[in-house]
This record gives structure tokens, sequence and C-alpha cells, in this order.
């Protein structure tokens, strides 16, 4: 009998749920972040896989800034309806008050106040324990040391030289109150394995990652879509209609489109492996500064 | 061998191709690990650099930081590429596990980086926990180091069977096979003993490529694999799929009333419908009725699945419970004998109790042993009362209750477990089971006819251990005397238990270390619990500085009766009052680790009873306590005749 009795893809699902089972065992109230993409539709798919044919033992939260894709909203709404799932939607209503948008502040401070501020109120509110992320370990340099249960004080503070050692399967799941975990169950996943495992098992995703013709300005040599009419037009500027696809998905002003005829899921997945820029290059946010989803983790930013 | 090449990917047939390789590649976890700059880090960025999947702006920045932070010149520097916080760029070491990532058209990798750095002994054992195979680097100029038969010893004890001993920086001696050949016969003769099933050498340079993906030109006298190509052909004998069944149950999962499924992941064995299991701790047996997933039911299971089995016959299974092959039982104990590799800067304290993870169970453990600690350099013994961080050494613990097990060199999954702190809830240890103590099993509690409370009754009134606390010199012996002094008067029975009479005694054989404390408190608990048993109010005046040993005495008795009495004097009154002249001697340095001064003390969170002595005379004091206990119950009210 050799190891390679079962796949990669396998072997990954199978670590994912056990992680999710043993969350759900475990934590007195835990949550899973639902951000709408598609490591949050494989998440969501592992954690129905987890507890079949029992229902999900926790809600989904949604950390809505009110500046989404349409199509990701009425996405997550049809999943909710299709499996019956529990729904939270939470939205920073000091930050829409105080009139804070990827315009009128920056990047930095809009996905603060709007994504971070927010996440940590709701985390507070409902005083969930533990919150599941799709975050990976392969995304980006500063993540490839996170845990799978990454420790947040009762600030939901991360300090990185302050973190439980993780052995074999065995996870420490013990917090004081006010304390949480944020638990990572596609850490060990790859872009690929993620787009192989939505082909194999046939998962949905939001329609924005395949191709078509969509309303769009080029800004900075980056494709924004022009979702609605709130995004301001600079002078000069008129929205063209061109092919284009979303390799990520995020508040439409700071997500850049590719130019791109991939229009089914193989198509997608081949030219993610062609691609000649990796992923987070489309997420604007990151090119801040060299460290800056280091600075955004250690402020409780997924 | 070939390399994931999106190129090659162009026409539709050939990509169609392409993704079914893909599914049904298998999964290779190894880790790296070497000394300090033996090139650990750069060999995955070459690893990763090589097999292309390095994205054209990931290597824009890669070429901005390594202006920044480089230190090969104007070269790239691989190294850059894996070493993630913002920290340890700065410090230019790689100080905790990062895990990466790389394909072939034959395997996935999972790499975990493990710190070459002597203090971080931890995270090498953290890596190895999840691998099946190590890249052991050694740099050809330096060859075998200290380090070098520490991380070995690691890798052998956490049970990896499989070592790459990677020769790196073979540039760095002009390619010399004889070199090479030195290296590798001193290594191996150090490594006999390891228990090692494969162990392949392979000469390299990490920085220019040879021997990592491809054929080095410049190495004409080796004709072994590549790095890539043998970590993509070795066979690591997934073992666990041959062993006999196991299956910690995660979650009881019951939907409705019509389906009770035990849900986990199959920690050994293979399991098919129709099978006799047995629940390990309880003895009760069933048979599978059917294995349940959510893309359909399954005739059979094998190690590594995550599943959800039902059985014909409705038996009591909860969370922590081991399904297991009715034929071929583990072993169920509440005493064994384990290997623990500590992780946290506070030393292991035997006596301490502390939460103990393994599987899906979690109970309360002692060490009550430590039979020995281990020189990872060496392989030597050497005798310890404690362990401290990154140290290694044998240990019997007792468990609250018993757990079924496997020795950990049979079975990597049910062998291992973790060690938790009560108060910090920090990982603090893991463990390997070497073997039940047959001891539990042969001592059964005595029956005895005459109970606590018929002792009580007999002497009216309750049992109790009030528990002064508070630093050397605070007046805890002081206000005891005076308490049992006014229970006397009130006609009841109580007893001192005084720190330093105890340690003429009972205790003589302990001195001050922080093990020698916890032991102290331990027999001294114990000893109260007995006296308690017997119907006494037990009045026990120690230092008792750590919160963790009062808490061990807390739950030994019943609740409602420990009352937790913290003497609260201020360290400069205390050491101004010095009634036997110990604080000047401790300032002076003739006692080594002196409470307060050169030793901590942990004050109570929630005493029961919290006396300011520095507000009230003895007698007052002593008197509230009186009160105290007279509000509870312990001692009946001062208007009730007896």
């Amino acid at each position: 009998m050799s190891q390679d009795r079962l796949t990669h893809l396998k072997r990954l699902e199978a670590e994912s749920i056990h992680v999710i089972r043993e969350v759900a065992a475990e934590f007195r109230n835990p949550v899973m972040l639902y951000s709408i993409g598609k490591d949050s539709s494989v998440m969501l798919r592992l954690a129905l896989k987890a507890f079949y044919p029992g229902k999900l033992p926790f809600p989904l939260l949604h950390v809505d800034t009110t500046w989404k894709f349409r199509e990701m909203i009425a996405f997550r709404d049809a999943t909710v309806r299709r499996e019956g799932l529990d729904l939270i939607v939470h939205t920073n209503r000091d930050g829409v008050a105080a009139g804070i948008t990827p315009f009128s502040h920056g990047s930095s401070t809009y996905t603060n106040v709007m994504k971070t501020e927010a996440l940590k109120q709701a985390l507070t509110a409902h005083g969930f324990d533990a919150a599941f992320g799709g975050a990976r370990r392969d995304e980006e340099k500063s993540r490839a040391k996170e845990r799978v249960f990454s420790f947040r004080t009762d600030t939901h503070a991360w300090d990185p030289k302050n973190q439980r050692p993780e052995l074999w399967r065995l996870y420490n799941s013990r917090v004081r109150p006010g304390e949480s975990i944020r638990v990572f169950p596609l850490s060990n996943w790859t872009e690929l394995d993620i787009w192989q495992y939505i082909l194999l098992e046939k998962i949905p995703i939001v329609p924005l990652y395949f191709s078509a013709e969509r309303p769009v300005v080029n800004r900075g040599g980056q494709w924004i879509m022009v979702d609605d009419d709130r995004l301001p037009l600079e002078p000069g500027e008129t929205p063209e209609l061109r092919r284009v696809r979303f390799r990520t998905l995020g508040c439409y002003p700071l997500t850049a489109a590719v130019e791109s005829d991939a229009a089914t899921l193989p198509e997608i997945v081949r030219e993610m492996l062609i691609a000649r820029t990796s992923e987070r290059s489309g997420r604007l946010i990151d090119h801040d500064d060299a460290a800056s989803m280091e600075k955004k983790k250690r402020e409780g930013y997924f | 061998m070939t390399v994931l090449d999106p190129a090659a990917a162009t026409d539709a047939s050939t990509f169609t191709d392409y993704l079914g390789r893909h599914e049904r590649k298998s999964l290779l976890r190894f880790l790296t690990c070497g000394s300090v700059d033996d090139g650990k880090s750069t060999l995955i960025g070459r690893l990763l650099y090589d097999s292309k999947l390095l994205f054209e702006d990931q290597l824009l920045s890669l070429e901005k930081d390594s202006r920044k932070h480089g230190t090969v010149g104007d070269d790239i520097d691989l190294a850059l590429l894996v070493d993630g916080l913002e920290a340890e760029r700065e410090q230019g070491i790689t100080i905790d596990v990062a895990y990466r990532f790389f394909s072939t058209d034959k395997r996935k990798f999972i790499v975990a980086d493990t710190p070459g750095h002597e203090q971080y002994t931890r995270n090498m054992a953290t890596g190895a926990s999840t691998s099946n195979l190590a890249v052991i680097l050694i740099d050809a100029r330096r060859g075998v180091l200290t380090q070098t038969r520490r991380h070995s010893f690691i890798v052998s004890l956490v049970g990896i069977r499989h070592v790459v001993l990677a020769v790196n920086k073979i540039d760095l001696v002009d390619f010399s096979e004889a070199v090479f050949g030195e290296i590798v016969a001193e290594y191996r003769a150090f490594a006999a003993d390891l228990g090692f099933e494969t162990l392949t050498a392979i000469p390299l340079s990490a920085r220019y490529g040879d021997n990592v993906l491809e054929r080095s030109a410049r190495l004409p006298w080796y004709a072994g694999p590549t790095l890539v190509e043998h970590l993509e052909d070795v066979i690591v004998d997934d073992v666990a799929a041959d062993r006999p069944f196991r299956l910690p149950v995660q979650w009881v999962n019951r939907p409705n009333l019509d389906f009770r499924g035990f849900s986990g992941t199959i920690a050994s064995g293979i399991v098919r419908r129709g099978d006799a299991i047995v629940v390990a701790k309880s003895g009760r047996t069933s048979t599978v009725k059917s294995i349940v997933t959510f893309d359909g039911e399954l005739d059979a299971a094998s190690a590594g699945e995550a599943v959800t089995l039902t059985l014909a016959d409705e038996i009591d299974i909860s969370r922590g419970d081991v399904l297991s092959a009715a034929a071929d039982r583990p072993e169920v104990s509440d005493q064994f004998v384990a290997h623990l590799i500590w992780m946290a800067d506070e030393p292991l304290l035997p006596g301490r109790p502390y939460l103990l993870k393994i599987g899906a169970r979690q109970v309360t453990a002692q060490v009550t042993a430590i039979r020995h600690k281990i020189d990872v350099n060496t392989g030597g013994e050497l005798p310890a009362k404690s362990l401290a961080l990154n140290e290694v050494g044998i240990a019997n613990l007792s468990l609250s209750e018993p757990v079924a097990f496997d020795p950990y060199a049979v079975n990597r999954e049910t062998g291992a477990f973790i060690v938790i702190d009560r108060l910090s809830n920090l990982t603090v240890g893991a463990g390997m089971i070497d073997h039940g103590l047959r001891r539990a099993g042969n001592i059964h509690w005595q029956a005895l006819d005459v109970d606590k409370r018929a002792r009580a009754l007999a002497k009216g009134q309750k049992p109790a251990v009030v528990w002064f606390t508070g630093l050397s010199g605070a007046g805890k012996s002081t206000i005891a005397n005076l308490v049992e002094k006014k229970l006397t008067a009130l006609g009841r029975h109580a007893y001192i238990l005084d720190g330093d009479n105890v340690r003429h005694g009972l205790n003589r054989d302990l001195g001050f270390s922080d093990a020698d404390r916890v032991e102290n408190i331990r027999r001294v608990a114990e000893t109260a619990k007995l006296f308690v048993d017997a119907g006494l109010i037990v009045l026990v005046s120690f230092i008792s500085p750590f919160r963790a040993e009062r808490q061990l005495a807390r739950e030994l008795v019943e609740e409602g009766e420990f009352v937790e009495v913290f003497v609260d004097t201020p360290l400069d009154v205390a050491e101004a009052r010095d009634p036997k002249g110990l604080y000047a001697k401790a300032r002076a340095g003739e006692i080594a680790r002196f409470t307060g001064i050169s030793s901590p003390y942990e004050a109570p969170d929630r005493p029961e009873i919290h006396l300011d002595t520095t507000s009230a005379a003895a007698d007052l004091l002593a008197e509230q306590v009186v009160a105290h206990l007279q509000e509870i119950g312990i001692v009946p009210g001062a208007d009730v005749t007896i």
C-alpha cells in the first residue's frame, strides 16, 4: 500500500473536513466567514460535506461593504436559499454614516473601516469564539507561516511571535472569554487545487469569474468595471464594453478585471496556468506597500 | 521528469490530458532542515523558481526586495521568496515554520521550511509531525555539525523514516567527489541508530540549481537521481493503511431521530461495511452498517479519509471515543510512558496538572516522574527534575481518566498528544507514547464502609480545607494558629498543616526549585484531602506561590470544601517584619529562589477570603475567617449550642 492510494485533492479535502469538524465540536460559538468568492465556495462545500446529512451547525457571516458587485450579492442570496443556510450580513453603519467610500478615503482607510473594523464589530457583537476564513498559505509570503488555528487576542489582534505550535492533527482550541481563533481550513490548498476541485466537484461560482462583455474603464493600466452609477467617472472617461473576467472578487471599485475569452472552467484553469501575472495583482490593496498584508493581519484583517 | 509547464498546455487536447494527470497526482509532505546558512530557504526558493510557479509579478517584487534586503549582491536572492515575516527579513534568519507548495506532473509537494536556529527546535518538531520525509541540508564546506545531529535526532524521534541528505553548496568545494564521500560516510555512521528506512545522499547547489530539478553537468561522477526526481519517485509507505482500524470520533452526527452517525478521520487501517468494531474504552461492540459521505455511501474507506459511520446497534458513543477493529484493539490506560518535547518558556513541572489532547479527547494529566532527559546532540541520557524549552525527556504520565491509544512507533495518529497549560492555554509540549503502564489496572480503590459523611457527622461539623497562601512573613501561620484556637474553643476538630513543619518530615527530600515547590504542594494537597476525608477542618499554611497548584488542591476536594484565604501583605511590609531573617539572607544572595525576591508569587484571582494584614490585627483577621466558616456552614453559628 503506497501513499498514492489517495489523490492529493482527496487528502486536502479530508484534512479540511477534519479541521471544520474539530471547530464545530470544540468551540462554543463558531461562524464561517463567507466572502462569496471561489475560495469561500470551496470552503462552504467542504463544510456541507463535513456534516452531511446534517445541516451546518454554525451560521455564515458576510461583511458587506455595500460596494460588492451586484452579481456577488445575487449569488450569495441564491446560495443561502439553495443550501438552507443561516446567513448573517453585517455592514459597518458608522462607516457608511461617515461617508467612507473607496473614492473618498483611499483603499487603505476604506478597507480598514469597511472590512477590518466591520468584521471586528460583527465578531464582537455576536461573541463568536472561532471564525473560519478561506485564506490559503500560497497566496502571499506572510501567510506561509500562518497557523491553521490562528490565535487572536480579545482586541482581535494577531501577534506573529505568539502563535501556538501545531502538531499532527491536534489543534488547541482553548481560549479565554473575548479571545478567539481564526481557522483556515484551506491553508494547504493552492490556487490550482481550488480550481481543480471546483471543476471536479461542479461547485457553483459567481459568473464574474467567466468572461463576458462588461462595461469597464481603464485606470492606471487596470480595467475597473462600472457596476453601478456610483463609480465617479474622471474627465474624458467613457465606459466601454470589453470581454473581461475577474480572477479574484471583492469591492468592485478596487477589483481589476483582466481581458479574457475564458468562458468555461477548463478555459479558466488553462488561462490561470499560462497567466503572466499572479492572482493577487488584481487586488489593489496589496500594492500599498511591501509588508502591507502582514500589517493588515496584525490589525485583524483576514 | 516533466515539470508543470503551462506552455505545453496550449492546445486543447494536451490541456485535457494535463488536467487529468493533475487530478491523479499524489501528495508528499516533507520538511527541510539544516543549520543556519545551509541554504534551506534558497533551496525551496529554487524549487519554486524552477518549477515555474513563480509568476511574473512575484518575480518583479522579488527583484525589488533583493535590492533592499538581499545578501547575494545583484543576483536574485531566492531565500527572499520564502522568508515571510517582516521581522525575520530584517534579522536575516527564518524563525518560524513556513509551508510552501509546488507541483510536478507526478506529485504535489507540501514543504515545511523549518528554522535551523538553535532555540527553535520546537518548530522543527512541528514541521516533522506532519511530514513523511525529511531533507537534511549540509553545507559541503562545513560537513556534519552538532545541529545536523540534533535535527536528525528530532526527525527520527517524530517518526520520519525517509531522509534525503542534501549536500549543498557543492560548487564551493569545487564539485569534489571526495568531500561529498567523506560527509556521507560520516553521516551514515552517525545515523545508523536512527531507524531511517531510506537515506539518499545528493550533492547539489541550491543557488545555481545543480541537481535540484536539472541534472548537473558539473557533477559527472554522481549517477543518482536529482532531488526532485527522488522526491517524485520515493515510495513513502503509507503504513497507516496497513495498521488495525482506528477512528477517533470527532462529531456525533444526529440530524434527526432516524440517523445517528459517528464522524471522524480514519487514523489507520481500512473499514468495510459489516466490519465488527469496538468502542475501545467501554468495550462495547457493534458492526458497521454504513459508511456515509456527501458523495454517496462507500463499501470501504481507509486511513486519511474523513467519513461518517453508522452502526447496527444503539451503543453509547461520544466525541473522543475511538472506534477500533474488534479483533485488534488499542491499549486503554490512565497511565503511560511517553517521549515529551517541551515547547514553552516555562518549564515542565512534574505534579502540575496540565491538559492533554489525544485524538478528539481532552483530559487532565500530570507527569508523575521524569525518567530522564535526552541530550539531543549525543542521544545520551541525563537525570532531570523538569524539562526546559526545547528539551526532550521520557516521562511517566498519569491521566484523570483512561484513554485509548497505540504506541507512537506503531501509530503516529493514535500515539501522539499535545500538552496544554491550563492557565495560559498555550500548547506547551508534544508527546509520543511509548507504552502503557500496567500499574493502573491493578491498583483499585478500596471501598470503605465508614465514609466521609459518617466521620464528619460524628464530629458535628462539615470538613473543609482552609488554605492560607501568601508571602513568607505575611502572617499565615500566626493567623492559622489563632483560627485553630478559636475553632477548638468552639469544640471543632481542626488540624494545621504548616509549610515549615511539613518540610521537616513528609517533604524533607524536597528543595526549592519550581519542580520541588510543585511536588511540595501536591503532597500537602493530597494529605489535606485525606484529612478532609477523616472529617477534619484542615488549616493549610503554605506560601504556595503558584495558582495552578492551588487550583489542583481545590479540585481534589468537593465543591464548597475549599476555602482559599489570601493573606495579603505587601512585599516591603513582609520584608520589614522578616521574623526568621530570611529576606535579609535572600537579599544577600544566601538563599536562592526565594518567593517574592528571586521566585514569583502568583496572587489569587478570586480567594474566598482576602485578608489585608496592614489594616487589622491578626486576632481580628482570624475572627473574620471563623465568621466566614460559620457563614458557609462549615462551623455552626456562634449562637448554636453544641
